[in-house]
């Protein structure tokens, strides 16, 4: 095993993408992700990686230099946040449709305007329709486990698709916490070699990407588009599974906190997830069936399998650092129709927090778990979505 | 190998027949002339516009060579990444073939919507060389103004109406823009004159580092002529040195083509029906504003080749 260290998730990161040793790189300032480009650039100066560096003029120019290096034949990785993550979108959308297995460090921050440059998820969410693999990451350990078994999930010949690794900017991003490194070596030899797919530089096999593709054919692109990332739910168990023997984590879809006979449920992407256990631990302890439910994986959302997990809770509260204007939350909306699909209908309620990097406290986890044992015991649902630790 | 015709009319076609971009256009003469002038395997990617959507409609391709399409303002940016994919390969030993990398784009891609794209691509250094087919504006989508679009011209976005005569604004001098890059080589080029424009193509492709060619491309549909004269249309552009073909090579300039008489520009103009309102009365002022711009920019090409010059001796 490696050894134990104090680094920040930007560190965690950039320590991982050296030892990944991508063959391409584009690197962009933008708070909070600069630190991993910026640590990664030094690693390329120093001539600890092999990778050629595009300090490119734009995030639009990042993805799109990121396309056009993946396409040529070879492994490339890159990290943005919040409003650079905009500019990609258009790229991100191209980056899927062209099949090209990108792995992208997204430290999630908040969306402008007004300007505001802390943690929240309204950059990957606005993203969750771009066809990329996300996954997500509740602390600088994960994030760092999560980008190198994502590199084997985006290359698998069964996706072929980009991923993006997210973590909850400077909340994570910033702050040091005891982790575990790989050593190197392990690391080298768990993601392999890049195996390029119809590359650009064979010369002698010429081939044509990005045509124009018109209603004859363009639906059967978008549909096996569909099945290779619906493919990544297995390929991403099955790269969990090979982790865990050389690191002794273990992964899955979702993590599954206390919720063998869990009442009442909170789910909760990322950081926010840590505060929340403790306050489950302490429900627990008072002899109240509590759990919490943690995605990890959140395209492809893992529906079937969260619906089968949730199908006895009488109450759920889904968490949502990103607010969907006049809808309900994004990851409510993945759950509330996981448990119709699924035909069990616990009641659910929708809860938009830490917004802009506002803390989560312990004490807001307890109030709704309070508001939702209330719910358990009397059926009733006072609103069905709520901001909570806001100034009225 | 030399540009002779008996030669190069042995060649494979890189860019085959059966495309669909309009008869008559003049800008797949200038992709065939310009890949028939490599004397090295490239790889090519093409910003969204005429040229992308008529040679790729899936499940076809006309390329030959390896070809990508990913975005409208990122051609530079694409070739970019290949480039630097290439450069990593060879340097750790996984690529042991020769290549270069060519990019195409339109007026509307280059100048407007891929010009950050571009400027980024061109300081970087990469070893790329990027092509522009300038039209003179967006044909792709029916003929909107860019801002390569000349003075006076009616596009469907600069319409030439009762109170405002077309392009009220001159265009973007994009290839000095390219010059102030520092880059290795510059060069503006015309399908007219074409052993000039592949001369130019391969001193592009092999010198180390970025080049840039701007080349005149008529479009029928937007500039309103009939399909059978672009190459006439270039001949008047050069030889009323609206277009005048010039190149920087390491920031030394030489025009490559001196009209014996340079003919007035109108000549150039008059045949085409984007400027035909301009020759009513009222618009004279126009007409003698495009002369005056057309003369400006000749004498200071001239002024500017002579300085470098006697800057040599």
């Amino acid at each position: 095993m490696g050894k134990l260290q104090a680094v920040t998730g930007n560190q965690a990161v950039a320590e991982a993408m050296r030892q990944i040793n991508p063959d391409v790189c584009a690197a962009y300032p933008i708070t909070p992700s600069t630190d991993i480009m910026q640590r990664f650039s030094q690693f390329v100066a120093d001539g600890k990686v092999d990778t050629e560096l595009v300090t490119v003029e734009s995030e639009h120019s990042a993805m799109s230099a990121c396309i056009g290096a993946v396409a040529a034949g070879g492994r490339v990785m890159n990290a943005t946040s919040s409003q650079g993550l905009a500019l990609m979108w258009e790229m991100l959308h191209i980056a899927a449709g062209d099949r090209l297995p990108i792995v992208l460090a997204l430290v999630n921050r908040a969306l402008s305007a007004p300007l505001n440059i802390h943690g929240d998820h309204s950059d990957g969410m606005g993203a969750r329709d771009c066809g990329w693999i996300q996954l997500y990451s509740e602390n600088g350990q994960e994030a760092y486990d999560n980008t190198i078994q994502a590199v084997r999930i985006a290359e698998h010949e069964d996706v072929r698709l980009p991923a993006m690794v997210c973590q909850d900017g400077f909340i994570i991003s910033h702050s040091i916490e005891s982790m575990e490194y790989l050593d190197d070596k392990v690391v080298k030899d768990f993601v392999g070699q890049f195996k390029p797919t119809h590359p650009l530089l064979d010369i002698d096999n010429p081939v044509t990407y990005g045509p124009l593709v018109l209603p004859d054919y363009y639906m059967e692109f978008k549909v096996a588009q569909d099945r290779a990332i619906m493919n990544a739910k297995k390929v991403t168990l099955d790269v969990a599974k090979e982790f865990e023997k050389i690191s002794g984590r273990s992964y899955g879809l979702f993590e599954d906190y206390k919720l063998d006979g869990a009442e009442i449920v909170l789910v909760v992407l990322n950081s926010a997830a840590g505060t929340a256990k403790d306050v489950i631990d302490e429900y627990r302890s008072k002899g109240i069936k509590a759990g919490l439910l943690k995605p990890r994986l959140f395209r492809p959302f893992p529906s079937a399998e969260v619906a089968e997990t949730l199908k006895d809770a009488k109450a759920i509260a889904v968490l949502d650092r990103a607010d969907s204007y006049g809808g309900f939350g994004p990851l409510y909306m993945e759950i509330a129709a996981a448990m119709m699909t699924n035909g069990s209908k616990p009641t659910l309620i929708n809860k938009i927090y830490g917004l802009g990097g506002r803390d989560f406290f312990p004490e807001n986890a307890a109030a709704t778990l309070d508001e939702l044992k209330e719910i358990a015991e009397t059926g009733k649902v006072k609103n069905h979505k709520e901001y909570i630790g806001y100034r009225g | 190998m030399s540009l002779k015709l008996k030669e190069l009319s042995k060649k494979e076609e890189l860019l085959t027949g059966g495309h669909r971009m309009c008869a008559g256009c003049g800008a797949p003469t200038i992709v065939r002339q310009i890949l028939a002038a490599s004397e090295k395997p490239l790889v090519a990617a093409n910003a969204t516009g005429c040229l992308e959507v008529s040679t790729s409609i899936f499940p076809y391709t006309a390329w030959k060579i390896p070809w990508m399409h990913s975005a409208f303002e990122n051609a530079a940016a694409t070739i970019s990444g290949i480039e630097a994919m290439y450069k990593s390969l060879k340097r750790q030993g996984k690529l042991d073939r020769e290549m270069k990398f060519i990019a195409f784009g339109g007026d509307g891609g280059t100048y407007d919507i891929g010009f950050q794209s571009l400027s980024g691509a061109m300081e970087r250094g990469h070893d790329i060389v990027y092509v522009c087919y300038d039209n003179g504006a967006y044909m792709n989508t029916g003929i909107q103004r860019s801002s390569a679009t000349p003075l006076g011209a009616n596009t469907t976005t600069s319409p030439a109406g009762s109170v405002i005569p077309g392009k009220t604004q001159a265009r973007k001098n994009l290839t000095k823009i390219m010059v102030a890059h520092n880059i290795p080589y510059v060069a503006q080029a015309s399908p007219s004159n074409w052993r000039d424009l592949m001369s130019k193509a391969r001193k592009a492709i092999n010198v180390d580092g970025p080049a840039f060619l701007n080349v005149i491309a008529p479009c029928n549909r937007g500039w309103r002529t009939p399909t059978n004269n672009a190459i006439e249309l270039c001949k008047l552009a050069i030889d009323s040195c609206y277009w005048p073909i010039y190149e920087y090579e390491n920031g030394k300039l030489t025009v490559n083509y001196k009209p014996k008489e340079k003919i007035p520009v109108v000549e150039f103009l008059k045949g085409q029906g984007r400027f035909k309102h301009l020759f009513s009365p009222e618009n004279e002022g126009i007409l003698k504003q495009i002369q005056a711009d057309v003369d400006r920019e000749w004498d200071s090409l001239l002024k500017e080749e002579s300085f470098h010059e006697s800057d040599k001796s």
